[in-house]
């Protein structure tokens, strides 16, 4: 036997009676195959216990997040209402001039719509490559509901000339698919020209891009503050008696409890030009009852509130981590010779790095998604990109824009992700 | 708990054939208090149409759902005109046949008496309401500020402006203020260089605006002593003058209004009682007696006459209201086609425009 020393083996072949060298359970089963049985019903326990979780999250969460995203790149409102004009651009190449079947398609479309009464819905899809044409299809819409005779074309062109435009037609060739790029080329500025090539909007229309990189900016600066305030803080809270660090960590909690909204408008009573700040400082004489200075409705608002608002999620995982710094590997440093700024820097930082690297991805995360504060303070020097996707959202009511908007944002976010996964290691990461 | 509550009700329908009850839908706060009173509860003494009401916050949206379910269970809504629009568009609102509507005491016919485009295939307005030029008395003890090209003159009335952070209304003001009359705003806004006169006005005071976001805002602002001048709805300046006794000034001169109004979802379970409701609501002395609760003014013209002093106060409303006709000397109504078709070409620029 070769397991006789193994008094669990012993007891197992010995019960069984078996001696083909395996281990068994008392009933005779190979025992390998019997803990593999038991832990994958623990597993499927441990399964069901977090598959309500699981369910929630897929359907708050996953669900409603795919088919946000799913708008930026399928938009069926002009496809699935206009059918026959839908074919004749199937069978008929781009640059063919519309001939009198097409004219009938589109009128025979424009009557279905007009009765189904979904003739909205088409206008604004088209509406959202040529601004303007909305009230085209509706005007014409409820003109063809009382009748429309051929020809065709004639009949159209007289209740509206615009249907001659070359632009609308490329327009609705590009629509009568449900799959397109244009929202995603609309989102970085871009635009397909009359031929299909994809040129740079007009000058004045631009304003995507510049938000894009004015976000991550601002984010960037707004993370590097709080790390320069937020870092003594969390050193100071773990280090302090607890007594003393207990009333500090009170006062650090206390703004990250309040509403978001108390805390913006309490900025707003600070800093504008008739605000407490400015009174202050013209009470001291500092400056002259003339030269109020202009701290909120810009860009130094939203550094300033935004600031204050994150500071929590920097200062938090940064003490959780230095709370369990061992204070004697310091002290040794500084036993063997090291200067304070030494062994700061060679000892102490790096055991905080991963606090650090949870805290500015948290602060950075949440700065690019940030709008309520920027739209109050942010005056026209503070908007960030968040500010058109609730304006496509909620104003324009053009949610494909809004989705394409926020999946380009989205994307960047998981690409520094990945970058900070590459660089430092998502393990290094300590949350609390 | 519904259920027995739906149960109760049919029995109670059984027992008793009395009419149906109303349910009208509408936005709660001030407005829908002027609903109830000058709508719901003269209307059920005349009749004895029992009516129901409820809040959203905004009514159009319950609707849209209602409607696509199947299960409409309101028979009047009050929503903007705007909204009207597109629900009718999609259709999800019964029609209104204009012939219901009650003509003026002096015989005028309904069609005549309501102002341009108040009623419309799915839609009759209840009132109108209006961005107007507003500014603090005190800061300007001299001359006063009067019209819109005033509101773009730094020189003679110094201090910060506040505007509504968007294209809407803020390009109609800058071409009004460059000497458009009002009756052209929109064929000028429809061409390229419309646009350009508009954006260039604009830029002449853009360093010394501060944008706004909410509502509340403007008179807070205000208030605080931050701007000097605002331009915001007018119901959110009437109600920090009146309420809180502040210094503040409208100035009629070059008002955009708009306006709200009832409308029937489609397959409403009480279309006659709903549509009964629609035709007396919207006949003058209702309609003046709304306008006293609230400074929204009424959309018809014979109604305007008979708008009496302000709820619980001894001061007239009349000339608090957008419609009173010293108040629409030059006003514009908003051209609703034009945004629907414009508002995010617009606003795209003028976001551009904000942010260089």
């Amino acid at each position: 036997m070769a397991n006789a020393l193994d008094p669990h083996a012993a007891i197992a072949t010995t019960a069984t009676g078996l001696a083909d060298g395996r281990l068994r359970t008392a009933d005779g089963k190979p025992l390998a195959r019997a803990l593999a049985r038991s832990q994958s019903r623990a597993r499927r326990r441990a399964f069901l216990l977090v598959l309500p979780l699981l369910a929630f999250i897929l359907i708050t969460f996953v669900v409603p997040i795919g088919q946000m995203l799913q708008r930026s790149f399928y938009n069926d409102g002009f496809s699935a209402h206009m059918p026959a004009l839908g074919q004749w651009f199937d069978e008929n190449p781009r640059g063919t001039d519309p001939d009198e079947a097409a004219w009938t398609a589109l009128a025979t479309d424009l009557e279905a719509a007009a009765e189904a009464r979904t003739i909205g819905i088409v206008g604004t899809r088209i509406n959202y490559d040529v601004p303007g044409t909305r009230s085209l299809f509706t005007s014409t819409g409820r003109q063809v509901r009382r009748g429309i005779e051929p020809p065709y074309r004639e009949a159209l062109l007289e209740i509206d000339e615009g249907w001659a435009e070359p632009r609308l037609w490329s327009a609705m060739r590009n629509a009568s698919t449900p799959l397109t790029g244009n929202f995603y080329l609309a989102a970085v500025d871009r635009t397909r020209a009359d031929d299909g090539s994809v040129v740079q909007v007009e000058e004045r229309q631009r304003v995507y891009v510049m938000l894009f990189m004015r976000t991550f900016w601002l984010s960037l600066v707004i993370t590097v503050i709080t790390f320069a305030l937020g870092f003594p803080i969390a050193h100071l809270l773990a280090t302090l008696p607890m007594r003393k660090s207990n009333l500090l960590m009170i006062l650090v909690l206390l703004p990250f409890w309040t509403s978001l909204l108390v805390r913006t408008t309490s900025w707003m009573v600070l800093l504008q030009q008739q605000g407490v700040i400015n009174d202050i400082l013209v009470w001291l004489g500092v400056i002259g009852g003339g030269q109020r200075l202009q701290m909120i409705y810009n860009q130094t608002g939203t550094i300033i509130a935004m600031t204050h608002i994150l500071l929590p999620f920097m200062i938090l995982p940064l003490y959780s981590v230095m709370r369990t710094i061992n204070p004697s590997y310091v002290r040794a440093a500084r036993s063997l010779g090291a200067t304070s700024w030494t062994a700061f820097r060679r000892i102490y930082f790096p055991q905080t790095l991963p606090g650090l690297g949870a805290g500015a991805l948290l602060v950075f995360i949440l700065a690019v998604g940030y709008y309520i504060t920027p739209a109050l303070v942010g005056g026209s020097s503070g908007q960030l990109i968040s500010n058109m996707i609730a304006m496509h959202m909620t104003d324009t009511l053009n949610w494909s824009m809004a989705a394409a908007l926020a999946a380009l944002l989205l994307g960047a976010v998981l690409l520094l992700y990945w970058v900070y996964d590459r660089m430092v290691g998502i393990d290094n990461l300590k949350l609390g | 708990m519904k259920k027995m509550l739906a149960l109760s009700t049919a029995l109670g329908m059984i027992a008793t054939p009395v009419l149906a009850d109303l349910n009208v839908l509408s936005w709660g706060g001030a407005y829908g208090n002027s609903h109830l009173e000058a709508y719901a509860k003269p209307f059920e003494a005349e009749t004895g149409i029992k009516v129901t009401m409820s809040d959203a916050d905004n009514p159009a949206t319950p609707i849209k759902a209602m409607v696509e379910a199947g299960n409409v269970s309101v028979d009047v809504a009050s929503v903007e005109y705007a909204d009207a629009v597109r629900l009718c568009d999609e259709g999800l609102l019964e029609e209104i046949d204009p012939a219901i509507l009650v003509t003026a005491e002096d015989g005028t016919p309904a069609a005549e008496d309501f102002i341009e485009g108040a009623v419309t295939e799915c839609f009759v307005a209840t009132d109108v309401y209006s961005m107007v030029l507003a500014y603090d008395a005190s800061k300007f003890p001299d001359a006063k500020p009067s019209t819109p090209a005033d509101f773009f003159d730094l020189e003679r009335f110094p201090g910060k402006r506040t505007m509504r952070k968007g294209a809407k209304f803020n390009l109609e003001l800058a071409l009004m203020a460059d000497g458009v009359p009002a009756a052209e705003v929109y064929e000028v806004l429809s061409t390229p260089e419309g646009v350009d006169r508009a954006f260039a006005k604009l830029e002449t005071i853009k360093d010394d605006v501060i944008w706004w976001e909410a509502g509340a805002q403007p008179p807070q602002l205000l208030a605080d002593g931050e701007v000097t001048m605002a331009y915001a709805f007018n119901g959110r300046i009437f109600n920090a003058a009146q309420g809180e006794g502040k210094p503040f000034e409208i100035i009629w001169d070059g008002q955009i209004y708009e306006m709200e109004g009832w409308v029937i979802p489609k397959g409403a379970q009480n279309l006659e009682e709903a549509k009964q409701f629609v035709a007396w609501t919207t006949s003058p002395a209702p309609q003046a007696r709304a306008a006293e609760f609230i400074s929204y003014g009424p959309p018809r013209q014979s109604a305007a006459a008979m708008v009496g002093n302000i709820e619980g106060m001894d001061q007239p409303m009349a000339p608090n209201l957008p419609t009173t006709e010293a108040n629409m000397t030059n006003a514009l109504g908003s051209d609703l086609d034009f945004w629907v078709d414009r508002d995010a070409e617009l606003n795209e620029r003028f976001n551009s425009w904000l942010a260089s």
